[in-house]
């Protein structure tokens, strides 16, 4: 029997993990992500959740741990934000690279300096290229189902690859919301048990893990790690449709919001959704034809189903909660427009960049008002430069 | 007492085949520790140049369960495995009886830079590891720069020796001395030239319950330039001039030094016998070698007073 709870983003982590019930948690205090880890402990202290839990002295030793704990062969967990993730961007390789499914959940913040405790992606856009799994969480609910699915696909032989489950900080992560829990046998029913590859603790059958690659192999090596992540993408879509199937809630790369017939569309992740969507009820019931895309799968990022979904759109607005100096536009903007320039039809639709709510600055409904109308102006006046970033809320 | 014959009748873990250097201390120290545990162990490596030289894909020197993934996190590795031992077999996971050991092998480098930190969290933590640092004192895999294990006054690529600089200007760190301060059950400090008591403390420190540290002084004859074949007989003199006392300490407290020189060498003895040291022997530089040996004294007399039991005179 499913049940509601009201909890916030964290605790909606820590009643995942629990129910998935890893062997390993490996626990080291970064905010926002803290109350995952304390919840967990709590969980192990009152005796029914029969796990061990790390306290690591570090973000990089916490890593550390969840590596040498997933390659001795068990289930690992551990949770982070913004500098501890980014502490730990040295081992993000190692872990996909030895292809050990361990899953974090980052409740993402800004990254220093100027040091700053709120919500953006700057945390895990920065540790884009680390060879994990993202998936992004709109709310407490999307991110308990995202941790229970995360395990599935982290483990699924055709995968074993690390995965990092977002969920903004601070807004998320804090929220109180009503979530529907799963029953716990089911939770263990739809993941299914740990079957690692190898372990470390198996003295009969030993292996070296981590070796020494020269030229003579490091290419083949690499390029042989990313049948994990290729593979991930059917995975991840079939996972998506058996817990849609088992729980009621389905879950694909991504939400289209009324895009099917709209001219111009918002792309975006995660949180601001919510008032994304109410203001294209808004629009739509003033007659305009607009629509929003809410990305769930950073890695691996669904160009071809992107395309799809966006192509016979107007114009776009590409809003990125990360700065990236020096790039034109955000990484999500530079992946969906990347996606979209392969179209056989030539008739491309205008993709700008935006980046909004840095450091926890809100976004409001006023705003992506006037987002809509600036790309509608943009388009009818067909300018220039496409390229330009815009900042959203920003004083000036 | 282990003889020289059973102890070569145990398994090598660690096979020939290899790529270390002729002379290298680190395959005698690792051939006595790999043979010290009576279960089947775990080993946590961290970069250096015993992981560079025996795991070149597609080749392994290892016959038991080795892990390698970066610099200065070994302890932090080997405790995300020992945890999830103790978790599979309190779940009833992993067979109740089936005993492993674990063991991190760091350089000095790891062990006293970069992965001090994850070394003391691991041991401040508790779980049940050896640490393993194979001191050269120096960053040898990148060439021999200085790390805050090398000794006062030797010359290194990145404190090179000069008419302005004579070499490296600050004191080692006493890493034996920090781990001892953490109170963990069993610090140790031994050579390759006292393999039985280098056997025996690993020995302990496999059946220690919790964190045990040793602490290895290691010769590198490529960057201490040093002929291969004196290896073995330089950590004595290490021994003989108190350069490198052999010690332990249980719970902290205990201490006994394992190994008193009849008559205490002085350091020249030392100096002399690598070129990294040559330049002190300019008169302008005595200054130093003095400072060295009030050191070296200062140490040993600190060992002297803080024995609390004593042994025989064995040698």
């Amino acid at each position: 029997m499913a049940s509601i709870k009201v909890l916030n983003g964290n605790a909606a982590v820590a009643e995942a993990v629990g129910q998935v019930h890893p062997d390993v948690v490996v626990s080291n205090p970064v905010a926002p992500a803290t109350p995952i880890l304390e919840r967990i402990a709590s969980f192990i202290a009152e005796g029914w959740l029969d796990a061990e839990i790390i306290n690591a002295e570090s973000a990089y030793s916490a890593i550390s741990a969840c590596i040498g704990a997933s390659a001795a062969g068990g289930r690992v967990i551990s949770a982070t934000a913004s500098q501890g993730l980014a502490a730990m961007h040295e081992l993000l390789f190692v872990a996909s690279s030895l292809r050990l499914p361990i899953v974090i959940a980052v409740a993402n913040r800004a990254l220093s300096a100027p040091i700053n405790i709120h919500a953006d992606h700057s945390d895990a856009m920065a540790q884009r290229d680390c060879g994990w799994i993202q998936l992004f969480s709109e709310n407490s609910q999307e991110t308990y189902d995202n941790i229970i699915q995360a395990f599935k696909i982290a483990e699924h032989p055709d995968v074993r690859n690390p995965v990092m489950v977002g969920l903004d900080g601070f807004i998320t992560s804090h929220e109180m919301t009503n979530i529907w829990l799963v029953e716990t046998g089911e939770v263990t029913d739809f993941v299914g048990k740990c079957n690692p590859a190898y372990s470390l603790l198996d003295s009969n059958n030993p292996v070296t893990v981590g070796s020494l690659d020269t030229p003579d192999y490091y290419f083949e090596h690499k390029v042989n790690q990313l049948q994990g992540m290729e593979n991930a993408r059917k995975v991840i879509k079939e996972v998506g449709k058996e817990f849609g199937d088992r729980f009621s809630r389905y879950y694909g790369y991504f939400e289209s919001y009324k895009l099917e017939d709209a001219e111009y569309a918002i792309v975006l992740m995660s949180s601001a959704a919510g008032a994304a969507k109410e203001v294209v009820d808004e629009l739509r019931s003033n007659g305009e034809h607009v629509g929003l895309l809410k990305l769930r799968v950073f890695r691996p990022f669904p160009h071809q189903e992107l395309k799809e979904a966006l192509s016979h759109l107007e114009a776009i607005a590409v809003l990125d909660r990360a700065l990236i100096p020096g790039s034109f536009g955000g990484p999500l903007f530079n992946e969906t427009r990347a996606a979209l320039y392969d179209m056989e039809d030539k008739n491309l639709p205008l993709v700008f960049p935006y980046v909004y709510g840095l450091g926890g600055r809100d976004i409001t409904i006023d705003n992506f008002r006037d987002v809509f109308r600036d790309i509608e102006e943009k388009n009818t006046e067909k300018i220039e430069i496409k390229t330009e970033l815009a900042f959203i809320n920003l004083r000036q | 007492m282990m003889t020289l014959k059973e102890l070569a009748e145990k398994e090598d873990l660690l096979t020939a085949g290899h790529g270390l250097c002729a002379g290298c201390a680190i395959f005698p120290i690792l051939k006595v520790v790999l043979r010290a545990s009576q279960y089947p162990m775990v080993v946590s490596n961290d970069t250096g140049c015993l992981q560079m030289t025996t795991s070149h894909f597609p080749r392994t020197s290892w016959k038991l369960n080795w892990i390698h993934s970066a610099y200065g996190n070994s302890a932090a590795i080997v405790s995300g495995i020992e945890a999830m031992y103790r978790s599979l077999k309190k779940q009833g996971k992993f067979p109740l009886e089936k005993e492993l050991k674990f063991l991190a092998i760091a350089g000095d480098g790891a062990a006293n830079d970069a992965g001090l930190g994850p070394l003391s969290g691991a041991v401040e933590r508790g779980h049940h590891f050896v640490y393993l640092c194979l001191d050269n004192q120096m960053y040898a895999s990148t060439g021999g720069q200085r790390s805050s294990a090398t000794p006062m006054g030797a010359a290194a690529p990145d404190t090179p020796a000069s008419d302005a600089l004579p070499g490296k200007m600050q004191a080692r760190k006493n890493i034996a001395r920090i781990m001892t301060a953490h109170k963990i059950p069993y610090v140790a400090q031994s050579a390759p030239w006292i393999w039985q008591d280098l056997y025996k403390k690993a020995e302990r420190a496999f059946e220690t319950p919790g964190p045990a540290y040793l602490n290895i002084l290691s010769p590198c004859p490529f960057e201490w330039k040093t002929p291969t074949r004196k290896t073995i007989e330089l950590t004595r003199l290490a021994a003989d001039t108190c350069i490198w006392p052999v010690y332990e300490v249980k719970n902290g407290t205990k201490l006994t030094i394992n190994y008193k020189p009849r008559q205490k060498l002085p350091v020249t003895r030392w100096l002399q016998s690598q070129p990294r040291f040559k330049h002190l022997e300019q008169s302008e530089n005595k200054w130093i070698v003095d400072k060295i040996q009030e050191e070296v004294d200062k140490d040993w007399d600190y060992l002297l007073s803080a024995e609390t039991e004593p042994k025989h005179r064995d040698n």
